[in-house]
């Protein structure tokens, strides 16, 4: 891959995770626990859905091959998305989006902090603008892992079992490749391997709080650099792509 | 201000004009408040003939953004500019410290209690107090801290008992 590609690829990775989290979440409208959590949800999918048209407007800029925001998450197919594979998880019960929403709220915090200093003057711009919003994403994810695992019993089990299903995916956000290392090297990247320790000050002091234990590192799963998701990604890229698929000149 | 849209009007290329025909360009979630005491214009600019304003959004997915800038072009066509350029920019990162201290009035005249200074970490995550836009009390509590839009968050006033957005600090 040439630098240009690799920076191509790169932002892709970051739009991916706001684009399909920010669908995710609108797939809790109208079904959410009460109504001002409806609202929360739908504020911080909006957020995403906005960080990730910034993202890819200027990921398909990078490209230079003509493609625009709505080209790229319209009218790719799964192997080309480059979301991290806990991203598209599906929503489970409101324990497993909240656990979703901690890890990656945290770990975006601190990947967008790092961003601010990124070469690529856009990208710093949008890192900043995000940060803002990601603030209140992780006080309102961390917040509900804490009164839930803190909670009743039953509530507890199941913030327990959402963080046990889920941890496997966590060791992906934090992998290093060709393609982050030349970013890095560039100036335009983060450096996500060091970050590690500080998400895991993080996410130690959350769970202790939420009365929660640390699951043991039994296994994981990787696979999004290179287009391998999960079975899900499809199901949801049916349902959020269909209608520019299906009438590609529709204008609304 | 004209009131016959088919009057022909000759624009006139100064900064003060634009302002003043852009105040009344209103936020459409916010009907009360122009979006020049809202802070999100950022740059007037005149190049060959036309104009170019830039504006702020005020969060990344704000769905008003688009919205804001169709009515700007239509405001600016409504006064004779014939080239308008609607630019999005994005640094500095818009902060509800660029709100009028007029647009803060207008929020509150409106019902909606305006951000407390985004300078102090505790007015952002909602820690220091906000004064009900009814009562003026200050025993007021966060119901939600994502409200009924994304720049809002939801809280009750548990004096008088009544609910309201509070414009929230970022």
């Amino acid at each position: 891959m040439t630098e240009n590609e690799m920076h191509f690829e790169y932002l892709l990775r970051l739009g991916d995770n706001c684009a399909i989290l920010g669908q995710r979440l609108a797939e809790w409208c109208g079904k959410a626990p009460v109504l001002e959590e409806e609202l929360a949800l739908m504020n911080v999918g909006l957020d995403l859905i906005g960080q990730a048209r910034l993202l890819l407007d200027h990921a398909g800029k990078v490209e230079g091959a003509g493609r625009d925001e709505d080209k790229l998450a319209f009218f790719r197919d799964t192997q080309e998305w480059r979301n991290l594979l806990l991203i598209e998880q599906p929503n489970g019960d409101f324990a497993k989006t909240m656990a979703r929403q901690m890890f990656f709220d945290c770990f975006q915090y601190l990947q967008f902090e790092a961003l601010l200093d990124s070469s690529d003057k856009t990208l710093s711009e949008i890192a900043a603008k995000s940060l803002k919003e990601i603030t209140y994403h992780r006080r309102h994810s961390t917040n509900w892992v804490i009164r839930l695992g803190d909670g009743t019993e039953e509530s507890h089990e199941k913030m327990q079992a959402a963080i046990d299903e889920l941890w496997g995916f966590v060791p992906e956000m934090f992998d290093m490749d060709e393609v982050e290392d030349a970013m890095v090297a560039a100036g335009i990247g983060a450096d996500v391997n060091a970050l590690r320790p500080r998400w895991d000050e993080m996410i130690n002091s959350i769970l202790e709080e939420a009365t929660l234990k640390r699951p043991e590192d039994t296994w994981s799963v990787r696979g999004s650099r290179v287009g391998k998701h999960s079975e899900h990604l499809g199901f949801l890229l049916a349902e959020m792509q269909f209608l520019p698929r299906a009438y590609p000149d529709a204008k609304w | 201000m004209v009131s016959d849209p088919m009057q022909v009007l000759e624009p006139v290329y100064d900064e003060e004009n634009v302002k003043k025909i852009l105040e009344m360009v209103k936020d459409p979630e916010i009907p009360v408040l122009a979006i020049e005491d809202m802070g999100i214009v950022r740059d007037i600019e005149f190049e060959e003939g036309g104009v170019q304003v830039s504006i702020m959004p005020t969060y990344s997915g704000c769905p008003a953004m688009d919205v804001i800038a169709e009515d700007v072009r239509s405001a600016l066509l409504l006064h004779g500019y014939k080239k308008i350029e609607v630019k999005t920019v994005l640094s500095p990162a818009w902060s509800s410290d660029f709100i009028t201290d007029k647009g803060k009035k207008c929020l509150q005249e409106y019902g909606i209690a305006p951000p407390v200074s985004a300078g102090s970490k505790g007015a952002m995550l909602g820690i220091d107090p906000v004064g009900c836009p009814q009562c003026k009390s200050t025993n007021t509590r966060v119901v939600s801290e994502f409200g009924s839009t994304a720049c809002k968050a939801l809280y009750k006033c548990d004096d008088c008992l009544e609910p309201f957005d509070y414009f929230k600090c970022v």
